[in-house]
């Protein structure tokens, strides 16, 4: 075996004083070798990121190694003076970070930052070879017509191209490392599925061992040559990929492949066949243009979809698909272009926002991002009793439900005087799910909910989901992107390309044999496609 | 970062009313509250601090330096240059309190309605970047010629230029907090439009409009005393830094003390208002405030 290009032993970085724990991360010892994927999972607060930076020499002064050493082909990086950490960096190790977008430079055309990378490290290329390497190097990474998207600017490239071109600087002086963090998890899934064949080629291609960071076991199951699990800054488990994924030996290890949603969806839950709580009728959503004329985006086009009591409908699909708008057209956060909207017999579509308030309270929305969707000045019960005080509930009554569905979404009703800050993610999801309850809604908008949470807490919270569903007989509207998750809650699934809805039918059929080809090529980027997809278990009685 | 976002640089900054009490513990404010606390207490205590008749003439005295019988000198008429200052700081901090108070509470108002009424944005934007362009001196000296000199004209004066500074910056803040999650969750659970804005977009704007304050208030001491120098502001038998300063001013050669303590006043208020506002604004600013101190 060649010998390891980086190698980290017993390394131990510092928190401040007063942080949850006295150290970020303690004991990592992790190698990788020439040409071989090592991925560094864990959930957040793991400590992969800071293994990261501190290999890099890019940690913020408030966080100091205490102990160990990490050797890049036998240099102790943490002991390397300023000059030579920035040597090392671009020259022999590099890094690909999650946003491509605010890691380029807006103002300056990609090929030249793909030139500039090769120019701190070797100057003594002339003109027109360095153009010609700047070339090669985009063409490598697979970017169609090189010589005319090395003039673009960055905004004028999609995701996936920005993060080829971060890639091709990465690349630009063959480093022995590459450190890739989370490199995929803002791309849309299809995108997502691209950028990481690519750097399986690459990796066949050049000699370069790749320390990939990742949250998502489907992306280990897609590149991992070796894996390395990381729990509250120490590792927990380390094997090939094989081993980790197929024979878990740590409990926390099992515990997070086992919370991957499956693909194939439970058998179908029986839904009363009652006439359509909400129903839309080509539904059009059209953004710009006004008084000003100027380029229109049509963001929803003729959608049609409609939504039993009882019933989880999923509306699938990749960023700019729509289907957040038609969440929000239906909750009236935004308005409806042309169309017909109805709750019920109700047509709410074209009601001016004054006539809404009689509306809001049946229909409630939980947001993605449970971080911001509470006031951070407010108290969590403050919060939820909002809500209906709004529609004259008394403030002892209000409070006295509050503290009722704190407890329904499994949490102490002590927290109510307490604010969102001194709550974890998931936590303030539950409060986010109780202020929606507290209204009392007949349909629940569930845009993107769990997708910012960490697998293990998003089990939690669909099972809660799944949960109050049931006793509350609601129904629900499931925004999201992730596959796995539609296809573990929803009884039916849309799926949506451009504002336009390609498919719709029941989860099975959707699911298990999918007609229209933008869903199948959906379906089978999913990451660890066909790993994790053992038949769930039947669903608890009731 | 991980994209699940739960780490330490993902949390929002504590809001703001946790962070006025560390703000206390900066040295550029306690510096700042320092010097203006004496200033405060000189100017409410005035009649207690040994001064005498600010306006009492004693043209025997005139122009007399420093003693121990006037502190500071007399003027041209024989007055206390002492008891002038003194009294001078309360027009001055008056001055400077009533501008800050009003334009913030002006240009919050508007700043709120155009950024949150996007329709009435651009027009009242306009109206906004109009007013900047008016010098406030020449704005003053124009509303003197026009309806007389006084404290009320000074005010007004230096208040309507300063509106459109206050306007744009909790424009800017409302712009940003109108497209948080939880101001869409209150509109989602039937929140009132007037309680959607004084309950979850208004807060947002404290720490910067504390910050904001400072400044104007530091800039209305020094253009009232520019005003009053230039003979359009305060009228003279009302003493204000800037008229003791615009009196002495034919004497200056023969009497410096008579400008130059009025001076030091006005040059030691303003520092120490400003410096009070940096350090708010570096405790206060939560952009600077993660910069400073925060974890990656």
């Amino acid at each position: 075996m060649s010998a390891p290009v980086l190698d980290i032993r017993n390394l131990a970085v510092a928190l401040p004083r007063g942080g949850e724990r006295p150290n970020a991360v303690e004991g990592i010892n992790i190698t990788v070798r020439p040409r071989e994927i090592v991925c560094v999972v864990g959930e957040s607060g793991s400590g992969k990121s800071v293994t990261a930076f501190t290999t890099m020499g890019l940690l913020p002064p408030v966080l100091k190694p205490v102990a160990g050493e990490i050797l890049l082909q036998g240099e102790d990086t943490l002991t390397a003076s300023k000059a030579r950490l920035r040597e090392l960096r671009g020259s022999r190790m590099a890094m690909i970070f999650q946003e491509p977008m605010t890691a380029l430079n807006p103002v300056m055309p990609v090929g030249d930052q793909i030139a500039e990378a090769l120019d701190w490290h070797d100057t003594k290329l002339s003109r027109a070879e360095r153009s010609a390497r700047v070339l090669a190097l985009m063409d490598d990474v697979r970017l169609p017509r090189p010589a005319e998207m090395a003039k673009a600017y960055p905004h004028q490239l999609s995701g996936g191209q920005r993060q080829r071109v971060m890639i091709a600087m990465a690349l630009a002086n063959e480093p022995a490392l590459i450190i890739a963090d989370e490199p995929t998890t803002a791309l849309d899934v299809t995108t997502q599925a691209q950028i990481l064949k690519l750097m399986r080629e690459l990796q066949a291609r050049h000699d370069s061992g790749i320390l990939f960071i990742t949250h998502d076991f489907g992306v280990v199951a897609e590149i991992a040559d070796r894996v390395v699990v990381m729990r509250r800054g120490k590792l927990v488990e380390e094997g090939t990929a094989d081993e980790v994924l197929n024979h878990p030996r740590d409990p926390y290890t099992r515990m997070l492949i086992d919370a991957v949603p499956s693909a194939v969806p439970p058998p179908a839950r029986p839904i009363p066949d009652k006439a359509p709580l909400v129903t839309t009728r080509d539904v059009e959503k059209v953004y710009g243009g006004g008084v000003l004329g100027g380029r229109t985006v049509k963001a929803l086009d003729k959608v049609s979809i409609s939504l039993r009591p009882g019933e989880t409908l999923g509306i699938v699909g990749e960023s700019g698909s729509g289907k957040s708008t038609l969440a929000r057209c239906i909750a009236r956060f935004v308005d409806p272009t042309a169309g017909e909207i109805r709750l019920g017999d109700e047509e709410i579509g074209q009601k001016p926002q004054r006539a809404l308030h009689p509306i809001r309270r049946r229909i409630q929305v939980i947001f993605q991002d449970p971080y911001r969707s509470l006031n951070p000045r407010r108290t969590v019960g403050q919060s939820i009793i909002e809500g209906p005080m709004n529609y004259g509930t008394s403030r002892a009554e209000a409070w006295e439900r509050a503290r009722d569905l704190l407890k329904l979404v499994d949490m102490e009703p002590a927290g109510l005087d307490r604010y969102p800050h001194e709550f974890s993610g998931g936590q303030r999801q539950r409060i986010a799910i109780a202020r929606a309850l507290a209204m009392q809604p007949e349909v629940l908008i569930a845009d993107e909910a769990v997708s910012a949470l960490d697998v293990s807490v998003q089990k939690q919270v669909l099972e809660l989901l799944e949960d109050i569903r049931e006793k509350l007989g609601l129904a629900m509207l499931f925004i999201t992107h992730d596959l796995r998750v539609a296809a573990r809650i929803c009884d039916s699934v849309v799926v949506m390309l451009n504002g336009k809805v390609v498919e719709a039918g029941p989860s099975g059929e959707v699911f298990g044999n999918p007609q229209h080809d933008y869903t199948k090529a959906l379906f089978a980027a999913a990451p660890g496609h066909g790993r994790f997809d053992k038949a769930p278990r039947a669903p608890a009685a009731g | 970062m991980s994209a699940t976002g739960a780490s330490d640089a993902a949390l929002p900054p504590p809001p703001a009313r946790r962070r006025l009490p560390r703000a206390l513990t900066n040295p550029s404010v306690i510096v700042g509250l320092v010097v203006l606390g004496i200033v405060l207490v000189a100017a409410l205590a005035a009649p207690l601090l040994w001064t005498v008749d600010p306006t009492f003439l004693r043209p025997r005295f005139r122009l007399r330096p420093p003693s121990d019988v006037a502190w500071l000198g007399t003027d041209q008429f024989g007055r206390d240059v002492y008891s002038r200052v003194i009294y001078g700081a309360q027009i001055s901090l008056f001055v400077g309190f009533a501008v800050a108070t009003i334009a913030v509470i002006i240009g919050t108002l508007i700043g709120v309605v155009a950024g949150y009424f996007r329709m009435l944005d651009m027009i009242v934007m306009r109206v906004m970047d109009g007013i900047m362009a008016i010098p406030a001196i020449l704005l003053a000296i124009a509303m003197v010629t026009l309806s007389g000199a006084g404290i009320v004209t000074v005010i007004v004066a230096i208040v309507i230029p300063e509106i459109p500074r206050v306007a744009r910056l909790v424009r800017s803040v409302v712009l940003t907090v109108r497209e948080e999650p939880y101001v869409e969750a209150a509109i989602g659970v039937g929140t009132p439009l007037p309680k959607v804005l004084w309950r979850h977009v208004l807060p947002n704007t404290i720490a910067p409009l504390i910050v904001q304050a400072t400044y104007i208030c530091g800039a209305a001491i020094l253009t009232e005393a520019i005003l009053s120098f230039l003979g359009a502001g305060i009228p003279t038998e009302t003493p204000s830094w800037g008229n003791i300063m615009a009196e002495g001013r034919q004497s200056f050669q023969i009497a410096p003390w008579v400008i130059l303590f009025p001076g030091l006043c006005v040059a030691a208020t303003v520092l120490a208002i400003n410096i009070m506002g940096d350090g708010l604004r570096d405790t206060l600013d939560p952009r600077l405030a993660r910069r400073l101190g925060n974890v990656g």
